[in-house]
């Protein structure tokens, strides 16, 4: 068949109901601070991957609570882990745990993740 | 000679009002369209922050209201609102003449009327309802969608009628958040296997203890928050709602199935206060609640003398407010009582 480089584009849509959150209630479970975030940006601010490459923790949290999970799953890797996104936290999310949880969800992805 | 005033409106400023102005040693004429007083609150189930029973506030305004010095006249509404001098004559729709020293206006708000935003369906689709009737179901204790099975997933719509210029109402109405967050928690509580969602452009959570219901919600009854103004809503061949909204931290348009959503109707200057303005010619501003004399030390006092203000007639205003801008008004009635002796 011919091509003529046409294609059809996937939509941007988040469709709550298709999405699973199972890496969500996984972190909900563990850490209930996850709860807490009013996604005033602090962490991402603070962030030296932030600041340094294309990562948002902010972004990440509202990603994993909806179910997007495909982009966080790479996304998160990047993560060094120092901690000052719990530092600065106004509510007292335990920021680096929620990552730690991620990856850990992530890794069980035969149980938990998409 | 004992000095006589009348507050129209019985709601709670008025109920205020009036029960400070007959300590005060005042006659009292209380007018109330309604077959009883109470207003608004009659309507409420439990307050924010601290939900106690609205029953409770009622039962306070009884008991400073009910007295000899206070004559009440429910059922009955201002036709016509004279003035000469410094006195007032007030006639009401059953043609009887009330006079006064002096005139409290505490016409209250009345509630956005929430079919004027019609992209939300209400009063089109089975289980889109009001802040308002929410209340009216806490209070009988029953929350079932229309075909009377209970709901499981339930959207709060923050923001209807208020900060909105297509529904002609630029201002806040600043109550409506935090009877939102108080709503989402009563729903956790009366159904606990239920998911709700608040949809806010801001959280507003400007009153004491407000914030801390908020991180509440969050913590204790997992309500989610999604910052985005829902577009609209429609409704399923099997009758469930699809929102559509923008979820504004994620950058990206998000659809939702909900079997109830609840819309959170702002405040506006009601018809009775409309009334009140045309009849009598006192001010309303941009924002058609009355224009108060001046905004930061004159809020009770109006373009005429004599006549005053009490409650949510000049703003949108919580009952702490409501109650305190009432008895603002009753010092500002005995000033201007003995001051024109």
């Amino acid at each position: 068949m011919e091509k003529f480089g046409f294609s059809i584009s996937k939509g941007r849509q988040i469709d709550y109901e298709a999405n699973d959150r199972r890496v969500a209630d996984f972190i909900y479970e563990r850490e209930p601070s996850f709860r807490l975030c009013i996604e005033c940006g602090g962490c991402s601010a603070t962030c030296t991957t932030g600041n340094l490459t294309k990562f948002s923790l902010r972004e990440i949290h509202i990603l994993i609570k909806r179910g997007e999970n495909d982009k966080v799953r790479e996304d998160i890797k990047k993560c060094m882990l120092c901690g000052k996104c719990t530092l600065v936290c106004p509510r007292g999310v335990n920021t680096r745990n929620i990552v730690m949880l991620a990856k850990q969800a992530f890794i069980k992805s035969d149980e938990y993740a998409v | 000679m004992s000095k006589h005033v009348i507050v129209i409106g019985g709601g709670v400023a008025g109920l205020e009002a009036a029960g400070q102005l007959s300590k005060a040693g005042i006659e009292v004429s209380l007018i109330e369209k309604d077959s009883l007083t109470g207003g608004h609150l009659n309507n409420w189930y439990k307050l924010f922050p601290d939900r106690r029973h609205s029953s409770e506030v009622k039962a306070y305004l009884d008991g400073i209201s009910l007295n000899d010095r206070i004559r009440l006249l429910t059922g009955t509404t201002v036709e016509k609102f004279h003035r000469n001098k410094s006195h007032f004559s007030i006639i009401t729709d059953k043609g009887k003449e009330l006079s006064a020293d002096a005139v409290v206006v505490a016409t209250g708000f009345d509630l956005f009327k929430s079919e004027k935003k019609e992209e939300y369906g209400y009063g089109i689709y089975d289980n889109v309802i009001s802040s308002s009737d929410l209340e009216v179901m806490f209070r009988s204790g029953k929350i079932v969608l229309q075909n009377g099975t209970v709901p499981k997933t339930i959207g709060i719509v923050h923001c209807v009628g208020s900060r909105d210029e297509k529904a002609g109402n630029l201002y806040c109405s600043k109550l409506c958040c935090v009877t939102a967050v108080k709503q989402a928690i009563e729903l956790r509580e009366h159904l606990p296997a239920s998911k709700v969602f608040c949809f806010y452009m801001d959280m507003r959570m400007g009153g004491a203890f407000y914030e801390e219901l908020y991180r509440e919600a969050q913590e204790e009854w997992a309500v989610n928050f999604i910052r985005g103004k829902v577009s609209e809503a429609s409704e399923t061949i099997d009758n469930k709602l699809v929102i559509k909204v923008e979820d504004t931290l994620a950058g990206r348009p998000l659809k939702m199935e909900l079997d109830l959503l609840v819309l959170m109707a702002g405040m506006e200057m009601s018809e009775g206060g409309k009334k009140i303005a045309t009849l009598s010619g006192l001010t309303t501003g941009q924002n058609r609640f009355f224009s108060a004399a001046d905004p930061h030390y004159g809020s009770n006092r109006s373009n005429i003398n004599g006549v005053f203000y009490a409650g949510t007639c000049t703003a949108p205003m919580n009952i702490t407010e409501t109650i305190s801008h009432a008895r603002a008004a009753v010092s500002d009635v005995m000033d201007y009582l003995k001051e024109s002796n």
